[in-house]
């Protein structure tokens, strides 16, 4: 059978293959690889080019013949047969991660033991995001409703904690409440004129609402104080705070609880706040997708005119997504401008938006552990690559370039316990 | 008979410049079944669809049950017993049987789901085997009993079915209307849009036939099926 296979081998079919590419890698890497710009003239560099060249040649190369193989021929079927849509399980099935959840649980009481600033502020910055890539999850993911312009309710919840301890002299934890609700309300606000939106149409306008949120924030001087941020009071536990000294003679954290002084208790705050909230949302975000309302946004998704042949309200579903979604971005809000302990609007431009989508993205629309591993990847990654500073938005290009190609769902396809109607409420 | 259940009152409904529907009156009795029959694009599934408000009828009046709901929301109109089967079945593609099942309870709430739930599968046995089965993996035959099925789950007092043969097999569509014959025995009242003239005019009490956006022709099933004009235009002739 393999030596069937092995003889099938097609070396003229690999040359070809390998000669294409190194034509395509020529026109690429040689006006950027070859010219060298030197004042006014240029210097030549084919060696570099040839070296590039001959490289990508014999790695296409080694490629095709491989793909020839056995074991890349059922690769390659892997990518044709790449399954559509959702998965949906029996509705008694016991997934795995009844062992894992604990597990993970255990893991994040006892990592802070062990963590040192560096590594418990990368874990709460992925943290963060856990946060934002749910909260988009439920208005992409599961609603179906493309936008653009999150990261506004993201500034929204940031914001509203600098600007309500500068003018109101509001701390963390009451913000953290107000902040979900404003940023709700914002929620709705946007909601309401896209409602009659689909696609492309409606990505446009949320772009359009994320950009004016940012625009204000950055010419409002008066009020945001623009591009040179307003600083963001740090938390507080039951009125203790945790610096070295407390502000007007206060008692801080570490001497009311007679322990010695350590830098990073802010941090280790922030973060047993952001695990219990994060916990809190999967919780939330695992009920409603089982919720009538849950199943109402995944009908919302699949298919717009039967929910509404259904009676389907779909405009209290539209914006029922829109709203949760929204509130959960203005929560991580919050918890990201007390970590910085400083905002600005740089921190809310498109790009953070267009990061939050690609962590839905690349996680598998709808799918919650999808989600959370994607969120820490492209958290934790571009700190990985730090020492390539230069090359990091290129690596993370060829990252998500990878992703898509073996995974074109998504990290884990959103695999759904079915539902079944209740026992025993009939009559 | 008692008064009709639905009844629409010189409709007109325009798509922009263009006209689909002419002063169009008709009612439908409570118990009966009624079929609407006309070619393409004589404004049949645009009738179906104005009932739920989509497109708005431009005048005229739509009373269903003693209310006017010419104006109001398709959620109101769905919820509060007018269910229907859409053109083209438009089931979720993703989600399972007992799923797009459970969708249909949604005007009525859950409280009756599972009692009905298997009064649908004693309906159409096929959908009980393929309980658990996504409905994008299933036939167009068994898609459109899911789709039937799933109008039926929010137990309504008026069935509304635009073209449920359509692209099925002759003999899934014998089933089908048996299926419906079945459910009109149990005094579901039941409006039927359909090209296939043949077997909805032997399942109608009363059938309207469709030109151009005015009803063109009325009368029990019987007469119509051996109308000439009806047989030449829609049953081929013979």
């Amino acid at each position: 059978m393999s030596a069937a296979n092995n003889s099938a081998i097609d070396i003229k079919r690999s040359l070809i293959d390998a000669i294409l590419a190194g034509l395509i890698s020529l026109i690429v890497f040689g006006p950027i690889v070859g010219v060298v710009l030197d004042g006014y003239s240029f210097n030549l560099q084919p060696t570099r080019v040839a070296w590039l060249v001959a490289g990508v040649m014999a790695g296409r190369f080694l490629l095709s013949l491989f793909l020839q193989t056995e074991k890349g021929l059922s690769i390659l079927q892997g990518f044709e047969g790449g399954g559509s849509g959702v998965h949906v399980l029996a509705p008694d099935y016991k997934s795995r991660l009844r062992w894992i959840i604990p597990m993970l649980i255990v893991i994040a009481i006892v990592f802070p033991f062990f963590a040192n600033k560096y590594l418990l502020t990368v874990v709460i910055l992925g943290l963060i995001y856990v946060l934002l890539g749910l909260g988009l999850n439920i208005v992409v993911g599961l609603a179906g409703l493309l936008d653009l312009g999150y990261v506004a309710f993201y500034a929204i919840g940031a914001y509203g904690l600098a600007l309500g301890y500068q003018y109101l002299g509001l701390g963390f934890w009451t913000v953290l409440p107000l902040a979900a609700i404003a940023a709700a309300m914002a929620g709705c606000i946007l909601g309401f004129p896209v409602l009659r939106m689909h696609g492309d149409y409606l990505a446009i306008v949320t772009l359009g609402f994320g950009e004016i949120i940012r625009l204000v924030l950055n010419n409002w001087l008066s009020f945001t104080g623009g591009p040179n941020g307003m600083p963001v009071p740090s938390p507080t536990f039951m009125g203790l705070e945790f610096g070295r000294r407390a502000k007007d003679g206060g008692v801080p954290f570490h001497e009311f609880f007679g322990i010695e002084y350590n830098p990073n208790l802010k941090f280790l705050f922030i973060y047993i706040v952001l695990f219990i909230v994060v916990m809190a949302v999967l919780y939330i975000k695992h009920r409603l997708t089982r919720m009538p309302v849950g199943r109402a946004w995944e009908a919302l998704r699949e298919d717009e005119i039967a929910c509404r042949s259904m009676g389907l309200n779909h405009v209290l579903v539209k914006l029922s997504a829109f709203t949760l979604g929204a509130s959960t971005a203005g929560l991580a809000g919050v918890f990201f401008a007390s970590y910085q302990g400083f905002v600005n609007p740089s921190s809310f431009t498109f790009f953070e938006s267009a990061l939050i989508l690609a962590i839905v993205v690349l996680g598998g629309m709808g799918s919650t552990v999808g989600v959370v591993i994607a969120a820490f990847v492209l958290t934790v990654a571009p700190e990985l690559l730090r020492s390539f500073s230069e090359y990091r938005v290129l690596l993370f290009g060829v990252l998500m370039v990878l992703m898509m190609i073996w995974r074109p769902r998504g990290l884990i396809r959103i695999s759904r316990t079915g539902v079944t109607p209740r026992k025993g409420v009939a009559p | 008979m008692s008064a009709p259940i639905l009844e629409l009152k010189e409709l007109d409904v325009f798509y922009g410049p263009i006209q689909a529907l002419k002063k169009v009156s008709m009612h439908i009795n409570e118990g009966e079944t009624v079929s609407l029959i006309g070619s393409n694009g004589a404004g049949k599934s645009t009738l179906l669809m104005s009932i739920f408000g989509q497109p708005r009828a431009a005048s005229g009046q739509i009373i269903y049950r003693g209310t006017d709901i010419t104006h109001k929301s398709s959620h109101y109109i769905a919820s509060n017993g007018i269910a229907q089967s859409p053109e083209g079945r438009r089931v979720f593609p993703d989600m399972s049987v007992e799923e797009n099942l459970m969708m249909g309870t949604i005007p009525i709430g859950d409280k009756y789901a599972s009692e009905d739930m298997e009064r649908m599968f004693e309906l159409f046995p096929r959908l009980k085997e393929r309980r658990n089965q996504r409905a994008m993996t299933m036939s167009g035959g068994e898609q459109q009993m899911l789709a039937i099925a799933r109008a039926l789950m929010s137990r309504p007092k008026l069935l509304l079915l635009d073209e449920p043969s359509l692209g099925l097999a002759p003999i899934v569509v014998k089933q089908i209307f048996a299926t419906l014959r079945e459910l009109a025995k149990t005094g579901m009242t039941i409006f039927l849009v359909e090209q296939n003239a043949n077997h909805a005019l032997k399942l109608s009490d009363r059938a309207y036939v469709m030109v151009n956006g005015q009803i063109r022709m009325t009368g029990t099933g019987q007469e119509l099926l051996v109308n000439e004009d009806v047989r030449n235009a829609y049953l081929g002739g013979h």
